[in-house]
């Protein structure tokens, strides 16, 4: 059987499998990411600074799995980065991965609603409306995700998937730029996103089979695990979002450290790490 | 046509605390005992190396599958309930050991009056004290006769803590010493002392020591990992189900435990029960199980939704506040735990560093530990102040004012990620005519069967004591030190999040067959041989969390079913519950 070729084996004139053959690492046992990367850095790319040994994953993160069309990934990534925003604290969403981190969850069981009660009859709210009528006014009940703040409304409430919400949402942003400033979303002013972003994050913005807030909540709490989750689900890149924060990362114990009064600092550590990679 | 499968002395649904306890005892009794549990099997080695906070708190991985099964909810009577449809809005254990797998470990005895709360209350502050509407009744077992079984669950468990310095009498200390206390737990027993209360470490089941239980049952020393709640423990260091009474339950040989079994029926004939009916998940093969004893162990919802299925007992209906079955339902959430989170300028904790019940807390707002002439409610709770160990996805706490994103947003979410403290209230939520449980007449599950239906408002009193509670939260943040402080709003209507897993009531205990379903061994009144164990029994909610008194319960309830198959018949005495007239 033949490994089918990957675009990159092309550009690099081998397949990464041969290599790993003939350098007997499979073999050994040897196929642990930072390994493998280092190798592949240090011997067969331009030599680099050890500090980028975790660069190849990140490249090999980068693909979209659930958004089909470009343009409303690139929509998504400039949404994800008024949120958490590129500063002098640290890197933004974009550089952090987060957009390729959204993407990767909806392929998955939570963008697909797997272990969610999605049965009918599904409750006929406002927020279909614009299907048949056109007027806003009930936009503002619309069931809310599970990002805001508690109220008495029902929820989850719609037979769109989480996936759904989300291509839903991307393409009503977009529309709304049309509407108000007719321009592309990801060209406008950072301040023009953020007025758009917050008709969204009220409920005021149009959208389909939900209210604007729903999906404005689900994008804000993807933007902030996709900034903060383990470096396995493609965000949080080289732990830059944990860095930012002073988090460790899992840890086996902390039982010597537990009583000190001092803050400590440690130096990052994924689940990559760990797991005895 | 279901498979028949050989009798057992004792069928057993569930394999958390209750189920498991409940399975333990009989087996070690020399009852042959099968359990059955709808989850899949899961055992320690399933949690080594996966601390993965996306995956275990955002993604829900230990909770029910919600796809063929949930429950609905509705505030009124009147209302159409909905269909609560994803797991962050409901959240329930699954698997073996249930619930109790993910638990955080605080542990809490409830106190002598949680169980006479109704004619204690009125004993000291008069009739009138307990609001129209309002259907607490005494449990019809005495504090004093709960103690021993206590004591033995929390031996069992290998509780690690300290006495409350206002608890009740105990015949034995924990049987391990309370944890180390990091300076956030030492600061806030430091402050509350100070300020003329009476703080203890919160007694837990992380323990503090390696420990080997009554049964031989091995456990490690916590590690203060922080992937406790939510998490399975990988070090056998948190005591659960499956460190302590599933591999006590299965060296008996005497246990078959069978998981992907979901029990769908109590089958039963001429007023006894004969046995379960269940499906294998796997394959979609109907089993029935008999058996001479059916203990329903499992959690609260499934207990309820069980015996309706099954047509046992007579369904409460609020109209008439007559019968039993989903009468009274109560629980722990929302409304409790609020409090006040403090913002630090100078102080910086090491908040990522913790365990589940790693905290310090004080009972001088529980049960009648205080007057409460001058409050408009009754009974109270624990002001707790834990360390977890925060995840990084959690902790965006930021003071109120802060935009929810943007650059500000991130700044000030960076900033207090190790520089604030959460304080709460756990008040002990009190039942009412209007809460309660029953069949859906819409929805259903993945076999055509109706989902369970929640029908649950707040009252004032409900705000009340929350909002009292939110007050001293607030002054104890202050005195610690606090330079911003944020206090919780306390929700006007009940929001249909079923967080924290503590939901109970239903088929609740007490003396009196005319208001209670099962009697204080757990056995239902009207069917001897049918035993109903688990937070489904609390007739109202304790002040403090639940799992302590669930295992109590569970230990209670299989010395039942031992005296039942040995003696027959129904083991208590009905009485008319005089006060409730």
């Amino acid at each position: 059987m033949t490994e089918p070729r990957q675009p990159e084996d092309t550009q690099k004139g081998i397949s990464r499998r041969n290599f790993m053959k003939n350098t007997g690492l499979l073999a050994g046992g040897l196929v642990g990411g930072s390994l493998f990367g280092g190798l592949l850095t240090n011997q067969l790319q331009k030599p680099s600074a050890p500090a980028d040994m975790g660069k190849e994953d990140t490249h090999l993160l980068e693909a979209r799995t659930f958004f089909s069309n470009a343009e409303d990934f690139l929509i998504l990534s400039a949404a994800t980065e008024r949120l958490f925003p590129k500063d002098d604290l640290g890197p933004g969403a974009i550089e952090l991965g987060v957009p390729y981190f959204i993407d990767r969850q909806l392929a998955g069981e939570w963008g697909m609603n797997g272990k969610e009660y999605m049965k009918g009859p599904f409750l006929q709210t406002g927020a279909v409306d614009p299907y048949e009528s056109q007027a806003d006014t009930t936009q503002d009940q619309g069931p809310n995700a599970e990002t805001q703040v508690p109220t008495p409304a029902f929820r989850y409430q719609t037979p769109m998937t989480r996936g759904d919400i989300f291509m839903e949402g991307v393409h009503a942003l977009e529309q709304t730029a049309q509407e108000k400033f007719e321009m592309n979303f990801r060209k406008l002013e950072p301040e023009q996103q953020d007025e758009i972003l917050q008709m969204f994050d009220s409920g005021k913005a149009k959208m389909n089979g939900v209210a604007s807030t729903t999906f404005f909540n689900l994008l804000l709490q993807t933007t902030i695990e996709g900034a903060y989750a383990d470096p396995v689900y493609g965000g949080n890149r080289n732990m830059e979002g944990w860095r930012m924060k002073e988090f460790p990362g899992p840890r086996m114990s902390y039982t010597a450290d537990i009583e000190k009064e001092d803050f400590i600092v440690m130096k990052p550590e994924s689940l990559r790490n760990y797991q005895g990679h | 046509m279901a498979k028949k499968l050989k009798k057992v002395d004792v069928v057993v649904v569930g394999s958390g605390w209750a189920g498991g306890v409940v399975s333990a005892e009989l087996a070690k009794a020399g009852y042959q005992v099968v359990t059955l549990e709808r989850g899949k099997k899961q055992e320690r080695q399933d949690y080594i190396g996966v601390k993965d906070e996306l995956r275990y708190t955002d993604r829900y991985e230990m909770m029910q599958n919600l796809s063929p099964e949930t429950i609905t909810s509705r505030v009124k009577i009147e209302d159409t309930a909905l269909p609560v449809r994803t797991r962050a809005e409901m959240m329930a254990g699954t698997d073996l050991g249930g619930g109790s797998v993910h638990w955080a470990g605080a542990t809490y005895r409830w106190r002598a009056i949680d169980f006479e709360l109704r004619s204690k209350t009125i004993e000291r502050y008069g009739k009138e004290k307990i609001p129209e509407g309002m259907t607490i009744q005494d449990w019809g077992i005495t504090y004093d006769e709960m103690e021993p079984y206590y004591d033995k669950w929390e031996k069992t468990a290998g509780i690690s803590g300290e006495p409350d310095p206002l608890g009740d009498k105990r015949s034995n200390d924990y049987p391990n010493p309370p944890m180390l206390a990091s300076p956030a737990v030492k600061l806030f027993k430091e402050t509350t002392k100070r300020m003329g209360y009476h703080p203890f470490q919160v007694a837990s089941g992380n323990l503090s020591q390696a420990y080997t239980n009554p049964d031989g049952e091995k456990l490690n020393a916590c590690m203060f990992c922080s992937y406790c709640t939510m998490y399975g423990c990988d070090f056998t260091a948190k005591s659960d189900p499956l460190a302590t009474v599933i591999p006590t339950a299965r060296k008996t040989g005497n246990c078959e435990i069978r998981t992907n079994s979901l029990v769908r029926r109590v089958l039963h004939k001429d007023g006894k029960a004969t046995g379960v009916m269940f499906t294998d998940t796997r394959t979609g093969i109907e089993y029935e199980q008999p058996a001479d004893v059916v203990v329903l162990g499992a959690f609260s919802f499934t207990n309820n939704r069980l015996l309706m299925l099954s047509d046992i007992g007579t369904q409460y209906d609020p109209t008439t506040r007559k019968g039993t079955i989903g009468r009274n339902f109560n629980g722990q959430f929302n409304i409790t735990f609020l409090g006040a989170r403090g913002y630090f300028e100078k102080k910086k904790f090491n908040l990522y560093m913790g365990a589940g019940a790693l905290g310090g807390t004080m009972s001088d707002f529980a049960g009648d530990n205080f007057d409460h002439s001058d409050v408009d409610f009754i009974n109270g709770g624990g002001i707790e102040m834990r360390q977890y160990g925060d995840g990084a996805i959690s902790t965006n706490h930021v003071p109120k004012g802060t935009p929810k994103w943007g650059p500000e947003f991130k700044k000030n979410s960076i900033h207090y990620a190790n520089r604030s403290l959460v304080a709460w209230y756990t008040p002990a939520v009190m039942s009412w005519w209007h809460n309660y449980l029953d069949l859906d007449p819409t929805y259903k599950d993945e076999y055509g069967d109706p989902l369970l239906r929640v029908t649950n408002r707040y009252t004032d009193h409900d705000r009340n004591m929350a909002k009292f509670g939110i007050e001293k939260c607030s002054e104890i943040m202050k005195e610690m030190g606090a330079d911003i402080i944020d206090e919780d709003e306390v929700p006007e209507e009940f929001d249909h999040i079923y967080s924290g897993g503590h939901y109970a009531g239903g088929i609740i205990m007490g003396a009196d067959p005319e208001t209670s379903a099962v009697n204080n061994y757990l056995q239902m009144w009207e069917m001897d041989n049918l035993f109903v164990v688990g937070g489904s029994a609390f007739p109202q909610f304790g002040g403090h969390h639940p799992t302590s008194t669930i295992g109590a319960l569970a230990y209670r309830a299989a010395e039942g079913v031992e005296k039942y198959l040995k003696e027959g018949g129904q083991l208590a005495e009905a009485k008319q519950a005089t006060l409730n007239a």
